[in-house]
């Protein structure tokens, strides 16, 4: 006769109860280390999707997704001439926040190396990429916009062509790709009144000065979007990615890079370390840090659950004892509900977080390696929980089932 | 080991606490049960009654006296001469004044643990257990909930459950107590034939006087002191 099971079924609602309980506790546990997996793979996701394997960015910045980079866009030229380089491509990213239907919305712009990257290597689970190069633009998901969405961004209207899923930046908005002129376009976006005045501006100091009567069609060009006048400033973007030719090391072409003295070189692991050790380092910390704390909580919460449980036991493990059963029989019981217990508030954990956990607003990612170790965990804790109820159940004396 | 005596003790004393709070509960009680006898154990409250029957039960060492059962030396003053817990499994049949039943056990069950403990297979405890509820007439409330039950079904299960392994002797405190007098005195008969059928040495403390002609023999017990009574002399010749 199995005593944990009878006891069970005696008092079933209250264990059911308590089950639920520590299930909820434990999804919680569970939800957290997702959530600190989410955070680390969101910040080096677009790394790794893009596929580059150097980043040559500002020089002394840390890269487009740490601070503001920015280089001038010619030299993407200057890169291809690098031996080893087999190709090199703009890059633009930056986040804007808007309005749409009265909510903020939150895009993390990039611009894409137009003709050569039309995002045909992004996740789509609609649409198609960019066929145009101006005025299309792939959203993510999570951007709730729908595919063939108008969406005014500055001064255009751009329309959703295509969207991707899990294309998400390290602070967890969903991206964007434009191309790289219409990214830019965003970036510099100006009110009117302003663009106005400083055409104007820039009319009257062209006309005063020399260079400019000299060169009336100069003046002209003052009129035109600062990212359509290249004659009058290069147009900056973020950072150039390169791919190196097979057969050659990330190491050896960096190294060419790394003895320009305008711009830092960075292979996309050090890209990644950057990230991870950068914006996203306090978060993960943080997050790290409260996972650790939420799992001690839940070990004493069990451990004070089991031992209560076997408390309540007390009066009928004196009464076993008096009966005459075996140590065994007694600990059997004990042992055997604490793994009940640990084992269906697990299950209930799983289920009930596989259900919520695509709700949450930023990625939950439950990796195998940590479902088990939290397994791993919640055994212990149940074996050790009740290790002190066991302690106490030796400690009954079968007298002690006479009295009260 | 065949000895006439299931129960025997010797100068069996029983001292609680120490200094200004020692109480002496049972002093050098000496007593001797035969198999196949039933004895009642009378006194006020106080006397040291369960204090005897808990030491003769194993689940509370005396400061000093011997404990022999079925002729075997079990306790020696406080020192045990063997696993205490495994020889009551085995030997010793309990019921006390609440029926002390495992809640969450049904009434098969709780008279089923008993044997399974002593390694009965799990279909033939069933089986002894129900016939020895049907025994006590209760085999119809098998699968109840001891919170189910009346308070004379429960006291029957829990002799059954003290019937159990056949053990040499069966120790009852108050078993009738929450009884009507009714019932208490078939709890009692059922003593008388149980002891007289299997040769197990019964003693039963008990209040109730209107019931002493079933037993074999009548004890008293004032502070702490056995000594037969003339109760028992004068049923037994009735
Ligand atoms: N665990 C204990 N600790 C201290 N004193 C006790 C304990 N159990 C019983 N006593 C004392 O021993 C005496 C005898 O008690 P008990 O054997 O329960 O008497 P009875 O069963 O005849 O009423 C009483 O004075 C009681 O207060
Ligand atoms: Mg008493």
């Amino acid at each position: 006769m199995n005593l944990a099971i009878k006891d069970i079924r005696h008092n079933l609602g209250r264990f059911a109860l308590t089950t639920v309980g520590v299930g909820m506790l434990l999804m919680i546990v569970m939800g957290m280390g997702g959530i600190y997996r989410g955070i680390i793979e969101d910040a080096t996701l677009l790394i790794d999707e893009v596929g580059a394997d150097l980043w040559i960015v500002q020089r002394n910045t840390r890269g487009p997704f740490a601070e503001v980079s920015r280089i001038p866009a010619n030299l993407v030229h200057r890169a291809l001439a690098v031996p080893g380089v087999q190709t090199a491509r703009e890059f633009v990213y930056h986040t804007i926040q808007r309005e749409r239907d009265g909510k903020p919305i939150r895009i993390a712009v990039v611009g894409l190396s137009w003709p050569t990257d039309k995002g045909e290597t992004l996740p789509f689970v609609a649409g198609r990429p960019l066929a145009l190069n101006h005025f299309e633009m792939i959203a993510d998901r999570r951007l709730g916009l729908p595919l063939g969405e108008r969406i005014r961004l500055g001064k255009e209207k751009y329309t959703v062509v295509g969207i991707t899923e899990n294309m998400i930046s390290s602070s967890g908005d969903g991206l964007a790709f434009f191309t790289v002129a219409d990214a830019l376009d965003i970036q510099f976006d100006i009110p009117g009144e302003a663009v106005r005045l400083e055409r104007e501006a820039r009319f009257a100091r062209g006309s005063l000065s020399d260079y400019g009567r000299k060169q009336p069609a100069l003046t002209d060009s003052a009129y035109l979007l600062p990212s359509q006048i290249p004659a009058l400033g290069p147009r900056q973007i973020s950072a150039v990615m390169i791919s190196i030719v097979p057969g050659t090391t990330q190491r050896a072409v960096a190294s060419i890079f790394a003895g320009w003295s305008d711009v830092s070189v960075y292979t996309v692991g050090e890209q990644r370390d950057l990230l991870l050790r950068g914006p996203v380092e306090k978060v993960r910390r943080q997050i790290g840090l409260f996972r650790v704390l939420l799992t001690i909580i839940a070990a004493i919460i069990m451990a004070l659950i089991l031992y209560t449980l076997t408390l309540d036991k007390l009066h009928d493990i004196a009464l076993l004892k008096l009966i005459g059963a075996p140590n065994r029989k007694i600990l059997g019981m004990i042992l055997q509900q604490a793994l009940l217990l640990g084992v269906a508030g697990y299950g209930i954990a799983y289920v009930v977080g596989m259900r919520i956990f695509p709700r949450f607003p930023r990625r939950v990612i439950l990796t195998k390696d940590d479902l088990l170790q939290l397994a791993v965990i919640v055994l212990v804790i149940s074996v050790l929980s009740s290790v002190l109820g066991i302690w106490k159940a030796l400690r009954v004396e079968p007298n002690e089932a006479l009295s009260g | 080991m065949d000895n006439e005596f299931a129960i025997e003790t010797e100068g069996l004393t029983k001292i609680y606490g120490s200094g200004n709070t020692e109480v002496v509960a049972m002093r050098a009680a000496t007593v001797n049960v035969c198999r196949g006898e039933v004895i009642a154990l009378l006194g006020p409250s106080g006397s040291g009654k369960s204090t005897f029957l808990t030491a003769v039960g194993l689940i509370n060492t005396p400061t000093a006296g011997r404990i022999r059962i079925g002729g075997e030396l079990v306790v020696d003053g406080p020192k045990a001469h063997m696993d205490l817990r495994a020889f009551r499994r085995r030997h010793i049949g309990f019921v006390f004044q609440k029926s002390n039943l495992i809640p969450f056990l049904s009434a098969i069950e709780n008279v089923q643990i008993a044997l399974e403990i002593n390694n009965w297979s799990k279909a033939a405890s069933r089986k002894r257990a129900m016939s020895l509820l049907d025994y006590l007439g209760v085999a119809d409330r098998a699968n109840h909930s001891p919170s189910t039950l009346s308070g004379g079904q429960q006291q029957r299960v829990a002799v059954a459950r003290a019937l159990a392994n056949q053990p040499s002797i069966i120790l009852a405190d108050e078993p009738t107590a929450a009884l009507d007098s009714h019932l208490g005195r078939q709890v009692m008969e059922l003593f008388g034939k149980l002891a007289h059928e299997n040769g197990t040495g019964v003693v039963v403390v008990t209040h109730d006087q209107r019931s002493l002609d079933v037993f074999d023999s009548v004890y008293e017990m004032e502070d702490g002191m056995i000594r037969r009574s003339e109760i028992g002399i004068l049923s037994q010749t009735k």
